[in-house]
Protein backbone atom coordinates (compact mmCIF):
# COMPACT_ATOMS: atom_id res chain seq x y z
CA UNK A 1 0.00 0.00 0.00
CA UNK A 2 2.59 2.13 0.98
CA UNK A 3 4.92 1.18 -2.22
CA UNK A 4 1.30 2.88 -4.35
CA UNK A 5 1.23 5.81 -2.38
CA UNK A 6 4.53 6.79 -3.03
CA UNK A 7 4.19 6.06 -6.64
CA UNK A 8 1.30 7.58 -6.93
CA UNK A 9 2.87 11.06 -5.53
CA UNK A 10 5.70 10.58 -8.25
CA UNK A 11 3.03 10.16 -10.86
CA UNK A 12 1.64 13.86 -9.28
CA UNK A 13 4.70 15.09 -8.77
CA UNK A 14 5.73 14.46 -12.41
CA UNK A 15 2.54 16.18 -13.72
CA UNK A 16 3.35 18.96 -11.79
CA UNK A 17 6.98 19.41 -13.02
CA UNK A 18 5.92 18.42 -16.74
CA UNK A 19 3.23 21.70 -16.55
CA UNK A 20 5.57 24.04 -15.11
CA UNK A 21 8.38 23.55 -17.01
CA UNK A 22 9.31 26.47 -20.34
CA UNK A 23 11.96 24.08 -21.69
CA UNK A 24 9.98 21.85 -23.97
CA UNK A 25 12.21 18.63 -24.43
CA UNK A 26 12.61 18.83 -20.16
CA UNK A 27 8.98 18.15 -20.00
CA UNK A 28 9.22 15.47 -22.86
CA UNK A 29 11.33 13.79 -20.90
CA UNK A 30 9.75 14.01 -17.62
CA UNK A 31 6.64 13.02 -19.57
CA UNK A 32 8.91 9.67 -20.06
CA UNK A 33 10.00 8.93 -16.76
CA UNK A 34 5.85 9.66 -15.80
CA UNK A 35 5.07 6.58 -18.04
CA UNK A 36 7.70 4.55 -16.94
CA UNK A 37 6.63 4.76 -13.16
CA UNK A 38 2.17 4.60 -14.57
CA UNK A 39 4.27 1.38 -15.71
CA UNK A 40 5.01 -0.24 -12.44
CA UNK A 41 1.35 0.98 -11.34
CA UNK A 42 0.02 -1.46 -13.72
CA UNK A 43 2.06 -3.76 -12.50
CA UNK A 44 1.07 -3.83 -9.46
CA UNK A 45 -2.86 -3.87 -10.78
CA UNK A 46 -1.45 -7.33 -12.51
CA UNK A 47 -2.17 -5.52 -15.61
CA UNK A 48 0.99 -6.71 -17.33
CA UNK A 49 -0.20 -5.88 -21.02
CA UNK A 50 -1.40 -2.88 -20.18
CA UNK A 51 1.98 -2.01 -18.82
CA UNK A 52 3.66 -3.19 -21.81
CA UNK A 53 2.00 -1.04 -24.08
CA UNK A 54 2.32 2.06 -21.45
CA UNK A 55 5.98 1.19 -21.08
CA UNK A 56 6.75 0.79 -24.90
CA UNK A 57 4.36 3.93 -26.03
CA UNK A 58 4.59 5.96 -23.18
CA UNK A 59 8.14 6.06 -22.43
CA UNK A 60 9.23 4.74 -25.56
CA UNK A 61 7.70 5.74 -28.62
CA UNK A 62 6.28 9.28 -27.69
CA UNK A 63 9.59 10.62 -26.35
CA UNK A 64 10.95 10.31 -29.54
CA UNK A 65 7.98 11.26 -31.47
CA UNK A 66 8.02 14.63 -29.41
CA UNK A 67 11.35 15.45 -29.81
CA UNK A 68 11.04 14.67 -33.75
CA UNK A 69 8.13 17.30 -33.53
CA UNK A 70 10.96 19.33 -31.16
CA UNK A 71 13.39 19.21 -34.33
CA UNK A 72 11.13 20.51 -36.71
CA UNK A 73 9.43 23.14 -34.80
CA UNK A 74 10.62 25.28 -31.45
CA UNK A 75 12.14 24.32 -28.00
CA UNK A 76 11.27 27.44 -25.90
CA UNK A 77 7.87 28.02 -25.03
CA UNK A 78 6.31 30.94 -27.04
CA UNK A 79 6.01 34.28 -24.60
CA UNK A 80 7.30 32.30 -22.00
CA UNK A 81 9.02 35.11 -20.04
CA UNK A 82 5.83 37.58 -20.39
CA UNK A 83 3.38 35.74 -19.04
CA UNK A 84 4.58 35.85 -15.57
CA UNK A 85 5.03 39.62 -14.90
CA UNK A 86 1.09 39.94 -15.24
CA UNK A 87 1.22 42.99 -12.72
CA UNK A 88 1.74 46.67 -14.48
CA UNK A 89 1.62 49.95 -13.29
CA UNK A 90 -1.70 50.23 -14.76
CA UNK A 91 -5.02 50.34 -13.24
CA UNK A 92 -7.14 48.89 -16.18
CA UNK A 93 -4.84 46.23 -16.85
CA UNK A 94 -4.24 45.29 -12.93
CA UNK A 95 -8.03 44.61 -12.95
CA UNK A 96 -7.53 42.71 -15.79
CA UNK A 97 -5.51 40.46 -14.50
CA UNK A 98 -7.45 39.92 -10.99
CA UNK A 99 -10.11 39.57 -13.02
CA UNK A 100 -8.81 36.60 -15.19
CA UNK A 101 -6.99 35.14 -12.37
CA UNK A 102 -10.29 34.73 -10.37
CA UNK A 103 -12.44 33.71 -13.23
CA UNK A 104 -9.83 30.72 -13.82
CA UNK A 105 -9.56 30.00 -10.34
CA UNK A 106 -13.44 29.52 -10.29
CA UNK A 107 -13.53 27.09 -13.29
CA UNK A 108 -10.96 25.12 -11.91
CA UNK A 109 -12.77 24.57 -8.41
CA UNK A 110 -16.10 23.98 -9.92
CA UNK A 111 -14.69 21.63 -12.34
CA UNK A 112 -12.21 19.79 -9.70
CA UNK A 113 -15.92 19.82 -7.60
CA UNK A 114 -17.79 18.28 -10.22
CA UNK A 115 -15.19 15.63 -10.89
CA UNK A 116 -14.75 14.45 -7.18
CA UNK A 117 -18.80 14.82 -6.77
CA UNK A 118 -18.92 12.18 -9.79
CA UNK A 119 -16.60 10.05 -7.78
CA UNK A 120 -18.66 9.90 -4.90
CA UNK A 121 -20.99 7.31 -5.49
CA UNK A 122 -18.20 4.98 -7.22
CA UNK A 123 -17.60 1.20 -5.47
CA UNK A 124 -14.54 1.14 -3.37
CA UNK A 125 -11.14 -0.26 -5.17
CA UNK A 126 -11.51 -3.80 -4.70
CA UNK A 127 -14.93 -3.92 -3.76
CA UNK A 128 -16.06 -7.51 -4.54
CA UNK A 129 -20.10 -6.46 -5.16
CA UNK A 130 -18.74 -3.51 -7.57
CA UNK A 131 -20.88 -3.59 -10.89
CA UNK A 132 -17.44 -4.46 -12.94
CA UNK A 133 -16.87 -7.41 -10.96
CA UNK A 134 -20.97 -9.23 -10.97
CA UNK A 135 -21.52 -9.41 -14.43
CA UNK A 136 -19.33 -10.73 -17.25
CA UNK A 137 -15.81 -11.24 -15.29
CA UNK A 138 -16.83 -14.28 -12.92
CA UNK A 139 -16.98 -15.94 -16.77
CA UNK A 140 -13.68 -14.61 -17.35
CA UNK A 141 -12.43 -15.45 -14.76
CA UNK A 142 -13.93 -19.42 -14.50
CA UNK A 143 -13.97 -19.98 -18.33
CA UNK A 144 -11.14 -18.05 -20.31
CA UNK A 145 -8.49 -20.63 -19.74
CA UNK A 146 -10.65 -23.39 -21.46
CA UNK A 147 -12.07 -21.01 -23.85
CA UNK A 148 -9.52 -19.63 -24.89
CA UNK A 149 -6.44 -21.19 -23.76
CA UNK A 150 -4.48 -17.88 -22.54
CA UNK A 151 -3.40 -17.61 -19.27
CA UNK A 152 -4.17 -14.05 -18.41
CA UNK A 153 -7.66 -12.94 -17.99
CA UNK A 154 -6.64 -9.62 -19.39
CA UNK A 155 -4.64 -10.67 -22.37
CA UNK A 156 -7.85 -13.05 -23.03
CA UNK A 157 -10.52 -10.25 -22.89
CA UNK A 158 -8.06 -8.06 -25.39
CA UNK A 159 -7.16 -10.40 -27.65
CA UNK A 160 -10.07 -13.28 -27.94
CA UNK A 161 -13.28 -11.61 -26.22
CA UNK A 162 -13.16 -8.24 -27.51
CA UNK A 163 -10.63 -9.26 -30.49
CA UNK A 164 -12.46 -7.23 -32.99
CA UNK A 165 -12.47 -4.09 -30.59
CA UNK A 166 -8.39 -4.45 -30.47
CA UNK A 167 -8.65 -4.90 -34.29
CA UNK A 168 -10.24 -1.77 -34.66
CA UNK A 169 -8.03 -0.24 -32.66
CA UNK A 170 -5.04 -1.58 -34.08
CA UNK A 171 -6.54 0.02 -37.35
CA UNK A 172 -6.39 3.49 -35.72
CA UNK A 173 -2.69 3.31 -34.13
CA UNK A 174 -1.51 1.60 -37.57
CA UNK A 175 -3.27 4.70 -39.30
CA UNK A 176 -1.61 7.23 -37.20
CA UNK A 177 1.56 5.40 -38.00
CA UNK A 178 1.38 6.19 -41.29
CA UNK A 179 0.32 9.68 -40.67
CA UNK A 180 3.28 10.50 -38.49
CA UNK A 181 5.83 8.66 -41.16
CA UNK A 182 4.33 10.90 -44.05
CA UNK A 183 5.12 14.12 -41.79
CA UNK A 184 8.77 13.11 -40.59
CA UNK A 185 9.88 11.98 -43.80
CA UNK A 186 12.20 14.45 -45.58
CA UNK A 187 11.29 16.65 -47.87
CA UNK A 188 11.85 16.02 -51.68
CA UNK A 189 13.51 19.94 -52.68
CA UNK B 1 11.05 -8.04 2.88
CA UNK B 2 10.08 -7.98 -0.74
CA UNK B 3 7.70 -4.86 0.07
CA UNK B 4 10.26 -2.95 2.29
CA UNK B 5 12.82 -3.23 -0.77
CA UNK B 6 10.07 -1.89 -2.93
CA UNK B 7 9.78 1.08 -0.46
CA UNK B 8 13.24 1.78 -0.63
CA UNK B 9 13.56 1.83 -4.44
CA UNK B 10 10.32 4.02 -4.40
CA UNK B 11 11.93 6.51 -2.69
CA UNK B 12 15.02 6.10 -4.48
CA UNK B 13 12.92 7.41 -7.36
CA UNK B 14 11.88 9.84 -5.68
CA UNK B 15 15.32 11.61 -5.12
CA UNK B 16 16.31 11.13 -8.72
CA UNK B 17 13.02 12.81 -9.62
CA UNK B 18 14.46 15.98 -7.93
CA UNK B 19 17.37 15.29 -10.45
CA UNK B 20 14.90 15.82 -13.48
CA UNK B 21 13.23 18.44 -12.13
CA UNK B 22 16.27 20.59 -10.50
CA UNK B 23 18.87 19.47 -13.05
CA UNK B 24 20.42 22.68 -14.44
CA UNK B 25 21.36 21.40 -18.02
CA UNK B 26 19.70 18.83 -19.91
CA UNK B 27 21.95 15.95 -20.06
CA UNK B 28 21.37 16.16 -16.38
CA UNK B 29 17.60 15.12 -16.81
CA UNK B 30 18.34 12.36 -19.49
CA UNK B 31 20.83 10.72 -17.19
CA UNK B 32 18.57 11.36 -14.14
CA UNK B 33 15.01 9.97 -16.39
CA UNK B 34 17.91 7.12 -17.22
CA UNK B 35 18.29 5.51 -13.50
CA UNK B 36 14.75 5.98 -13.06
CA UNK B 37 14.29 3.68 -15.96
CA UNK B 38 17.00 1.22 -13.74
CA UNK B 39 14.85 1.61 -10.74
CA UNK B 40 11.80 0.66 -12.49
CA UNK B 41 13.44 -2.57 -14.31
CA UNK B 42 14.21 -3.12 -10.37
CA UNK B 43 10.85 -2.53 -9.02
CA UNK B 44 9.53 -4.83 -11.90
CA UNK B 45 11.17 -7.57 -10.31
CA UNK B 46 10.84 -6.86 -7.13
CA UNK B 47 7.36 -6.96 -7.98
CA UNK B 48 7.53 -10.02 -9.45
CA UNK B 49 8.58 -11.31 -5.88
CA UNK B 50 5.64 -10.19 -4.06
CA UNK B 51 3.68 -11.54 -5.95
CA UNK B 52 5.09 -14.89 -6.25
CA UNK B 53 5.05 -14.75 -9.94
CA UNK B 54 8.80 -14.88 -10.99
CA UNK B 55 7.90 -15.05 -14.85
CA UNK B 56 8.01 -10.76 -14.06
CA UNK B 57 11.36 -11.21 -14.62
CA UNK B 58 11.26 -11.58 -18.23
CA UNK B 59 9.63 -8.08 -18.47
CA UNK B 60 12.04 -6.91 -16.52
CA UNK B 61 14.26 -7.65 -18.69
CA UNK B 62 12.24 -6.51 -21.74
CA UNK B 63 11.69 -3.06 -20.16
CA UNK B 64 16.05 -3.06 -19.63
CA UNK B 65 15.83 -3.03 -23.61
CA UNK B 66 13.46 -0.14 -24.64
CA UNK B 67 14.89 2.03 -21.52
CA UNK B 68 17.10 3.64 -23.50
CA UNK B 69 15.09 4.04 -26.62
CA UNK B 70 14.50 7.85 -25.85
CA UNK B 71 17.82 8.31 -24.70
CA UNK B 72 19.19 7.06 -27.98
CA UNK B 73 16.57 9.75 -29.48
CA UNK B 74 17.49 12.25 -27.37
CA UNK B 75 21.73 12.23 -28.36
CA UNK B 76 20.51 11.84 -31.61
CA UNK B 77 18.48 15.03 -31.86
CA UNK B 78 21.53 16.85 -29.39
CA UNK B 79 24.21 15.94 -31.64
CA UNK B 80 22.74 16.47 -35.29
CA UNK B 81 19.51 18.93 -34.97
CA UNK B 82 17.27 16.61 -36.21
CA UNK B 83 16.32 12.70 -36.25
CA UNK B 84 16.00 11.32 -39.72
Amino acid sequence: MALDLILLIIIVICAFAAVQMRDLLSAALVLGACSLIMAVIWTRLNAVDVAFTEASVGAGITTVLMIAALSRTRRGEEGGEERDMGWVHDGAANKRFIFRHIAMLIVVLVTMGVLIYGTMDMPDFGDPDAPAHTHVARRYIEKSREETGVKNFVTAVLVSYRGYDTLGETTVIFTAGIAVVLLLRKQRR
Amino acid sequence: MFDVAGIVVALAVLLVIYRVIKGPRICDRVLAVNAIGTKTVVLLALIGFMYERPQFLDIALVYALINFIATIAFLKYREMGRLD
